[in-house]
């Protein structure tokens, strides 16, 4: 007999033990109900709380229960297993709830002011008894303010995760990989007040007759100061994950060193990439502070992002949503609503973009 | 084309850690050579130091001299992309670039090196293909991607990717040691069919390997861990597997091989 039989009997395979019988699908089924039921009627019954309460006590009662019936059926371990099994799958659905809830409020709160107007106007010469207006000045500052900002995150963020992986040794790149650690917990705010004390304060008055001017672009460095930190470090992350071998492979072929990193590293790591730098967009679309520190926010349509106060879409609802106007709120909705979605498409057209490059299609 | 090599009392060191010890010998053109021995003997370590690819870890470092037709690639003005270009080198686990198509890693070393003439390189992927015995198995799909291959056709596109920049001397890293029997055997028959072109050099565990393909054979070892490793013996293959002159040589063979 083994040291395992002897101590653990209920692990080791016997003739016994290697069949046994199967909770029943219509057993575990009413037993959910059962511990619903149970639960529910605890809820309501002593009128300790409403249908989540009952929900949470059906869930815990249908856990104890499953471990006590399947154990009886199935075995101990067999009904341990099933138990954790359906703990997992408990936390699963809990973790997406909050996001679905989410999502379900943004669209149908959202949903009534998707109408033309809404897209094609801005909040000029809007009062607060004016069910018109719309997002159009802060779709176009968004993606302005964030394209800027991506163009300038993106080439640094990129080139400077390839110093650290590829070229950086000893205290300088020690030192680099130190600051831009204590540059992620920058936040937002401080990013925009440096912007603010910096750009706006000091360096727009040489551009604009010694006054100094909010512009969109001021607010495209904030984004670009957040974006920074979060491109590099995803970006080392991936190069780091491409194998030694496969750069040694193009070295051995005579490559040199920089076309091995363009031609081969950078493109195995790229789809990894594109998510760390997608994730960094859509930090940048959603800040509302730096905007609101050194773009003013205004209610006007404003191409230009050199000159002038520029609205975005998080700033847009941020006052939106904190309007007095009874027109506002559902502005703010459907601006949040809008906000997403081009999240979401550019976040998806960058994936296929990243894919179609791989030979993985 | 194929080019004799002189290695002069070459050691390697990892920071401070000295891998191999003042390691001399001579590998003459078109023929091909076996380094066998323990594990963490050196004998990748030296390979490694043939094409320059020891620098490429963080702190490496070598001394002693090696020649290449009497032009010593460890001086200062010496370009390393020219001699690795020189110097061909297959590894132990194949790695072909996972983004590349099976053609564009045949072509990957002329390609970024510069050559854009895609008629030229056709045919220096179907001549590759072909000299690495993989054309029939791959002529079909050469757009599908190269990673896709099983194990002993990837490292026989290594080979191929290899050879198509007309390198002048091949190394090989146990080029078999992650291969079945049957990949072994292919890989086997390549080596003598490019041993008219090239010279080769090959590290191996397996000393059937090692007597059946080469023509001399070196035996690195060390006293213990910790210590440099050191060529022990190096001669005819035939010797070294009949009569060897030194005792350490032959208690390896024997004790592996009878």
């Amino acid at each position: 007999m083994s040291l395992l039989e002897r101590e653990s009997a209920d692990v080791v395979m016997t003739p016994d033990n290697i069949r046994s019988q199967k909770l029943h699908v219509g057993l575990n089924l009413g037993l959910a109900v059962g511990a619903l039921v149970i639960g529910m009627a605890l809820a309501y019954g002593f009128s300790i709380g409403n249908y989540v309460l009952g929900v949470v006590l059906g869930v815990v009662f249908y856990l104890v229960g499953l471990q006590v019936v399947a154990g009886r059926i199935e075995g101990r371990r067999a009904a341990r297993d099933r138990m954790w099994k359906t703990l997992i799958y408990a936390a699963c659905v809990l973790a997406i709830l909050p996001l679905a809830s989410v999502v379900w409020t943004l669209i149908s709160k959202g949903a009534g002011r998707l109408d033309g107007d809404f897209f094609g106007s801005s909040m000029n010469n809007i009062g607060a008894r004016d069910p018109e207006g719309g997002a159009y000045h802060a779709i176009i500052g968004t993606l302005e303010q964030v394209g800027i900002a991506t163009l300038m995150a993106v080439p640094l963020g990129v080139l400077g995760a390839i110093y650290l992986v590829e070229y950086g040794r000893g205290k300088f790149a020690t030192t680099v990989r130190f600051f831009v650690d204590v540059m992620t917990g920058i936040p937002s705010i401080v990013a925009g007040l440096f912007v603010l004390s910096f750009w706006v304060l000091i360096v727009s008055p040489w551009f604009n007759d010694g006054r100094p001017e909010f512009s969109g672009f001021a607010a495209s460095l904030a984004l670009t100061v957040l974006m920074l930190p979060t491109i590099v470090r995803s970006t080392e992350e991936m190069l780091r994950l491409v194998p030694g071998p496969l750069r040694e492979g193009a070295y051995a072929l005579g490559v040199p060193q920089w076309k091995t990193i363009v031609k081969v590293v950078v493109p195995t790591a790229l789809p990894g990439i594109v998510t760390g730098i997608m994730l960094a967009v859509a930090r940048a679309a959603g800040e509302t502070a730096p905007v609101l520190l050194v773009a003013g926010g205004a209610a006007a349509i404003n191409f230009d992002p050199f000159a002038g106060g520029q609205q975005s879409l998080s700033l847009f609802v941020y006052q939106q949503a904190g309007d007095a106007s009874r027109y506002a709120p559902a502005r703010a909705w459907t601006a949040a609503l809008t906000l997403v979605a081009i999240v979401l498409v550019l976040t998806v057209a960058a994936k296929l973009l990243a894919r179609r490059n791989s030979l993985s299609k | 084309m194929a080019k004799r090599i002189e290695a002069s009392n070459v050691s390697s060191y990892y920071g401070n850690f000295k891998a191999i010890d003042s390691v001399s010998m001579v590998v003459e053109p078109k023929t091909i050579t076996a380094l066998i021995g323990p594990s963490g003997c050196g004998k990748s370590t030296f390979l490694r130091s043939i094409n320059r690819m020891h620098e490429v870890l963080p702190n490496a470092r070598i001394e002693g001299s090696l020649t290449i037709d009497e032009q010593n690639i460890y001086d200062p003005d010496v370009d390393v992309t020219a001699v690795r270009r020189l110097i061909g080198m297959v590894f132990q686990r194949p790695n072909p670039f996972p983004t590349m198509s099976i053609y564009e890693n045949v072509v990957a070393g002329l390609k970024l090196n510069g050559v854009k003439k895609k008629s030229l390189l056709d045919d220096a992927a179907e001549q590759s293909l072909k000299s690495a015995n993989l054309w029939n198995e791959v002529k079909d799909r050469l757009s599908r991607p190269g990673a896709g291959l099983s194990g002993g056709q990837q490292q026989r596109l290594c080979i191929a990717r290899t050879i198509a920049v007309e390198p002048q001397v091949v190394l090989m890293d146990e080029p078999c040691s992650a291969l079945d029997p049957i990949s072994t055997l292919a890989i086997e028959d390549l080596m003598f069919k490019l041993k008219d072109r090239f010279t080769i050099i090959i590290v191996t565990h397996n000393m059937q390997q090692a007597a059946r393909v080469s023509d001399k054979t070196g035996f690195f070892s060390i006293d213990k861990t910790g210590d440099p490793g050191r060529l022990i013996e190096y001669d005819d293959t035939q010797k070294i597997f009949s009569n060897p002159t030194e005792k350490k040589t032959e208690d390896y063979i024997t004790g592996r091989f009878g």
